[in-house]
């Protein structure tokens, strides 16, 4: 196209993903530029020929059967307490399930029960202690060069479905630019022996990991916890996930973002 | 501890009615990304597996992109898995956006001309390009879920979506019309 109209709109136009005012603007413009209605009619023929519905495969014979018998197995291994080890296609298993899977489940409960019984105890509590310990350091880990995000994006409904299929749950994303620490992204970590989300904020130039997992019992508020290698930890439970902010941000700033993640 | 996949046993029946019916579609993204049936099958069996692990997260939401993200990960951890050390690069917007070519004005005649070579044209596209398109232009999906679906902002998902029809225009207005 030779005039500056962007093609990105004239897909979105075509999308229909443009609201009406910016769609009658590319209207104008389409009848106003011969090089743009060219682009246009290139675009319609590629849409038709696409949406012909000769390009889509439909799954072969045979395929639900197989999906079926797979999720009764797969059910069956997980009464069993053992992890679906390979796909049941024709050809061998090129890929097996994730070894940590078998190990983070019973731990994982372990865990969960001893927080219970734990973490409401007054006084020194060892295993939330050394949980906070890993915490601060994945924290640090998380910002060495490239750390620090497996998907970079501001929008929380793009952080949150980026964890659909990485993790067995579905943490809660929601950004806090206007209490001023805008989520940043999201990554995964591992702690307490399985594998947790991490929620990535930034307030000024701190940075904050807010780190997400399933955790029985009720709610907990967030308690601050004393400064480990001079980074904060606050940890609370809402609505079944355990959480801990960390970071180097001070205290009372990052007890304000807990509170409001916790509300 | 209700719907807790620790104590409770998935709904399978549940998990069935919803999400089966999206069986086509987690095929048919699975067979563009690998361009390859068997693996395809795979992948789907594999990933209706992971479906039902991640059901009791499944907190409501487009079933048909719920599990098509499902499908992409299970997709992309495989190539990752299957090409240990070497392609780890990250797909680079620059090197790989950058068309300088312009689709002629016949190239609308050569497109609806040939439907074979449109396939031929899509599968040869690099995965990023593809999987933007096979998610937009077959499946249907809105941008907003294509970035749902491959975690992406959805500005790129518009300028991917933008290169790769345009790299689509040149390829099939490039082939000789012998090829048909």
């Amino acid at each position: 196209m030779s005039c500056e109209h962007s093609e990105e709109l004239l897909n979105a136009y075509l999308d229909g993903e443009t609201d009406r005012v910016v769609g009658a603007d590319i209207e104008r413009v389409l009848r106003e530029c011969p090089d743009c209605s060219t682009a246009l009619r290139n675009h319609q023929a590629l849409r038709a020929a696409m949406k012909s519905g000769r390009l889509a495969f439909t799954a072969p014979a045979g395929l639900e059967a197989r999906v079926r018998q797979a999720l009764r197995d797969e059910q069956r291994a997980g009464q069993r307490g053992e992890s679906l080890v390979e796909p049941r296609a024709g050809a061998p298993a090129r890929w097996v399930w994730p070894r940590w899977l078998t190990v983070a489940l019973p731990a994982a409960a372990v865990l969960v029960v001893g927080l219970l019984f734990l973490r409401p105890a007054s006084g020194p509590v060892p295993a939330g202690d050394l949980l906070s310990e890993e915490l601060v350091t994945d924290h640090i880990r998380s910002l060495q060069a490239d750390h620090l995000t497996d998907v970079a994006s501001t929008d929380q409904h793009t952080v949150k479905p980026w964890f659909d299929g990485r993790l067995d749950f579905s943490p809660d994303v929601r950004d806090l630019a206007e209490q001023g620490s805008p989520l940043v992204g999201g990554r995964l970590d591992y702690a307490g022996n399985r594998a947790v989300a991490a929620l990535v904020y930034r307030r000024r130039q701190h940075v904050i990991n807010v780190f997400v997992w399933p955790a029985a019992g009720g709610d907990a508020a967030p308690v601050p916890e004393p400064a480990r290698r001079g980074y904060n930890v606050i940890r609370w439970t809402r609505s079944g996930f355990a959480h801990a902010a960390v970071s180097d941000l001070n205290a009372t700033e990052l007890s304000e973002l807990a509170d409001t993640l916790s509300r | 501890m209700t719907g807790d996949r620790l104590e409770g046993r998935p709904d399978i029946p549940r998990f069935e009615a919803l999400v089966l019916p999206h069986l086509d579609a987690a095929f048919n993204l699975a067979r563009w990304l690998t361009r390859d049936g068997q693996e395809a099958e795979e992948i789907v069996q594999e990933a209706f597996v992971r479906a039902l692990r991640f059901f009791s997260g499944y907190r409501g939401g487009d079933v048909k992109a719920w599990l098509l993200a499902i499908v992409r990960n299970t997709c992309h951890d495989r190539m990752r898995r299957e090409r240990p050390g070497g392609q780890t690069t990250e797909f680079d917007e620059e090197v790989h956006g950058v068309d300088r070519d312009e689709p002629g004005p016949e190239a609308a005649m050569l497109i609806a001309e040939n439907s074979q070579a449109v396939s031929r044209a899509l599968e040869e596209l690099p995965l990023e390009f593809r999987e933007a398109l096979v998610l937009r232009e077959i499946e249907g999906l809105s941008y907003k879920e294509i970035a749902g679906v491959t975690g992406l902002p959805i500005g790129t998902v518009m300028s991917r979506l933008a290169r790769a029809r345009r790299r689509m225009q040149v390829q099939l207005a490039d082939r000789p019309r012998k090829e048909v």
